[in-house]
């Protein structure tokens, strides 16, 4: 059943994607059929990654000068964010990018891995550790290697590669960053605080310091054979996905003529204390407030019991529903997997490929719920 | 009860408590005597080795037990919760782990850092090593306390925890920006109607080598070494670079109407925010100072306000060659001939980093109760550059009706705010 239309609904109107399964909206919406993402069990043996496909980077991030200043996850990042703005139709128009707000989740930047390897061995032998790392540190470091660390630096690059300049924020908090950054933007262009936002993350899994973030808890599972619902709660494989999105007024996208994916409903977000049956009730409440829907496309990254704690609300709310693991199409990409579900959701609503309400669920690796509807616009 | 708006139909956004720690101390009263007396919080780094290093000087926070060794998340978290049991204390609002309101939390991104790595690269392997054995460490499954430690929600979700605040805990930056953003998404959501309290903090412990040196490589730090209290000067012409800082404001933000009917002392109001990003360059303003000018604009427009309106300017005022320069222009553009005085926090307690807008607010709020504007210490040789009405060296007292507060960050980020005194 479709809501009452209003001008200030949120409208999805421009996406850029680049994922393990493939670049622009078109070849995520494939996946929902049949999902064959790229895997990489070499390079990190014995872990297994989602590695992204590869983009030609000149394409939205022209000057090489540029290139050299990010990391991959940034340039990732900012090549999503010109897509997205591409696809949207707003690429290079002053008017609206000076006053489009941005907000980025993510998490941090790479490591000079070489040299991080070189100073572990030499700091085991040294007469003292710290002295030495500081005299490394010193001298090994590149200067600007700390600029493409900074979490707010993909946010930065966006400005500075697309001009968007309304100003732009940057939310961190592994899976929850992205719910929230696409709940605050929903809700201050509904409350009419905006017209226009792009939202969206991106994460670079091809990094030995991403796989060691989640290895130290034991979130890692290292058979990607395996779909999620069937590790007992063992964990996931780490993903790289980089996913933007445009989000505008109804009013603001027809006055324009912009072309709509679908319309964004508000965003159910809660951090549990995670006791035993905190998900479950969580996820529940979340979606019996969203409402009926045809489709259900769980983020969750299977770890732990909150795994099955969501299956088990999902059966009881919605049994009737499809429901769909992105993590059984890309992978889990941490603060990308929630902007990864929503992009899905609309592509896949506006080429007819999910037939009704579509719900998008989080239920993060260790804190965090989120639930949101999105349907035909 | 009719319903209290501002000019522009919203509610009004009161602040009923504030907390703060820094190296002047912990607690509003120790900080506000220290500041208003022109104390400096900078002294030489004990908390690591200096040798090898071209700053050997910070405002870290050495008195806060946390557990050994130091990382930067328990630092911060330990900041954090001292801010906010004091703002919290101070509005009187809710009950014991029970805050009726969100969370917005400015802190620092987090990552491994050396003492942990080294432990996990040790258990891993004995050769040459890489993060193959980092990695090897990591699977032994004996440094899952590290998991949790260094994810980026963690400090956030402690203090959701502790406080006991409603729904999703929100942890962002805008690097050297962010403590004020934590508070301007405090605003926007109580104008909103979402919530009628937000619990705002920007904390930061993070001086630790690595970070001290990434910053020093990008030759952002004063080298002044010798007296490490006169070296933060901001707007003098001998100016060379940030000191570092450790600290944490937190600020209690409520839906004014909330806050008068349950009898709460309202101690400012959060009148406006302004924003504006900066395309030029990841760490340079732009030339033209024009997306400094523009969130200032914004948040005077924002406040319902004129530029003369305002009292005072509570600077971002680093005391890098480059900042003062371009906030002094930006400042000029907008009032004219007419600049109100304008002072620098981090003349005293450093640059504060993630924390500083939050702190900086606590500050400014602080100004308007006692009529008061901290001095901006070590300024003994005026920037002929920078021709404005500097509170230089000793406090001043004057009428303070209204603060603008500026905070910029590297990638482009520039934040005010402007508080008022109560009536709204």
């Amino acid at each position: 059943m479709q809501s009452i239309m209003s001008a200030r609904d949120v409208i999805i109107t421009g996406i850029g994607i680049v994922t393990s399964l493939g670049e622009g909206i078109a070849e995520q919406v494939k996946g929902l059929s049949r999902a064959k993402p790229q895997r990489d069990s070499e390079t990190f043996k014995p872990y297994t990654i989602h590695p992204s496909v590869a983009v030609n980077l000149d394409l939205q991030i022209p000057k090489k000068s540029d290139q050299r200043q990010m990391e991959q996850w940034q340039r990732m990042g900012t090549y999503a964010a010109g897509a997205a703005l591409e696809d949207a139709g707003i690429k290079g128009n002053l008017d609206l990018l000076t006053k489009m707000n941005l907000i980025v989740a993510c998490g941090g930047g790479e490591r000079d891995y070489a040299t991080d390897g070189s100073i572990l061995t030499g700091m085991r032998g040294a007469e003292n550790p710290e002295v030495y790392l500081n005299e490394r540190l010193m001298s090994d470091i590149r200067p600007t290697l700390f600029l493409a660390q900074l979490s707010n630096l993909l946010a930065g690059n966006i400005s500075i590669v697309h001009g968007v300049i309304g100003g732009s924020r940057t939310f961190m908090g592994e899976e929850q960053s992205s719910v929230d950054a696409i709940r605050i933007a929903e809700a201050r262009i509904r409350s009419g605080q905006n017209d226009i936002f792009m939202v969206g993350s991106a994460v670079n899994a091809e990094r030995a310091d991403i796989i060691l973030n989640y290895e130290m808890g034991g979130a890692i599972w290292r058979d990607a054979d395996v779909p999620v619902m069937k590790r007992g709660g063992g964990g996931f494989i780490p993903s790289s996905a980089s996913v933007f999105l445009i989000l505008e007024t109804r009013a603001h996208a027809e006055a324009r003529g912009a072309k709509i994916y679908a319309k964004l409903n508000p965003i159910q977000a809660d951090q549990s204390r995670r006791k035993a049956g905190d998900v479950e009730r969580v996820i529940s409440s979340m979606l019996g407030k969203v409402g009926a829907a045809e489709n259900i496309i769980s983020g969750n990254a299977g770890f732990g019991v909150a795994a099955s704690e969501e299956a088990r609300a999902i059966k009881k709310s919605l049994p009737e529903a499809k429901l769909k693991y992105s993590g059984d199409m890309i992978g889990h990409s941490m603060e990308a997997q929630f902007a990864f579900g929503v992009a899905l959701a609309a592509g896949g609503i506006a080429a007819g490929k999910l037939k009704g309400p579509t719900v998008v669920t989080s239920v993060g690796h260790v804190r965090g719920e989120g639930a949101v509807k999105v349907e035909a616009a | 009860m009719s319903r209290t708006l501002d000019k522009f139909g919203r509610p009004v956004v009161a602040v009923t408590g504030s907390g703060v720690v820094t190296s002047l101390g912990i607690g509003k009263q120790d900080n506000w005597t220290a500041l208003t007396a022109g104390k400096s919080g900078i002294h030489r780094i004990t908390r690591f080795p200096i040798a090898g290093l071209r700053t050997t000087i910070a405002g870290t926070v050495d008195t806060i037990k946390i557990p050994e060794p130091y990382c930067a998340p328990n630092l911060s978290h330990e900041l954090a919760r001292l801010a906010a049991r004091e703002a919290v204390a101070q509005s009187g609002i809710g009950s014991k782990a029970d805050f009726p309101g969100a969370l917005f939390m400015a802190v620092p991104p987090v990552e491994v850092e050396w003492p942990q790595r080294a432990a996990m690269a040790n258990a891993g392997g004995n050769g040459e090593l890489t993060y193959v054995d980092v990695l090897k460490g990591a699977a032994t499954g004996k440094f899952r306390a590290y998991h949790d430690l260094f994810l980026f929600g963690t400090v956030a979700d402690r203090i959701a925890d502790e406080f006991g605040t409603r729904g999703s805990p929100i942890s962002l930056s805008t690097a050297c920006s962010s403590g004020a953003t934590a508070i301007q998404l405090g605003v926007e959501a109580i104008r909103r109607g979402e919530t009628s309290a937000a619990l705002c903090i920007g904390t930061d412990g993070s001086v630790h080598a690595e970070a001290l040196i990434r910053f020093s490589l990008l030759s952002a730090l004063s080298t002044q070494n010798e007296n490490p209290e006169a070296a933060s000067k901001p707007f003098s012409k001998t100016r060379d670079g940030f000191v570092m800082g450790e600290g944490a404001g937190a600020i209690v933000l409520e839906d004014y109407d909330h806050a008068k009917a349950r009898g709460a002392t309202i101690i400012g109001i959060l009148a406006g925010c302004g924003e504006m990003g900066d395309g030029f360059h990841r760490t340079r303003s732009s030339p033209d100072g024009k997306p400094v000018i523009a969130a200032l604009r914004a948040a005077i427009e924002d406040a319902g306000l004129q530029p003369d309106q305002i009292s005072t300017i509570n600077a971002h005022g680093t005391s890098t060659p480059e900042n003062d320069k371009m906030e002094a222009m930006g400042c000029q553009a907008v009032f004219g001939d007419k600049v109100p005085p304008i002072t620098s926090n981090k003349s005293m307690v450093g640059h504060t980093l993630t924390a500083a807008g939050a702190v900086e607010a606590v500050f400014s709020l602080l100004t308007i109760q006692h009529g008061r504007i901290p001095p901006t210490i070590n300024y003994h040789t005026p920037d002929p550059a920078i021709p404005l009405d500097i509170v230089g060296n000793v406090a001043r007292d004057v009428a303070v009706t209204s603060v603008i507060s500026n905070s910029f960050g590297f990638g482009g980020q520039n934040t005010c705010l402007v508080m008022t005194a109560e009536p709204a």
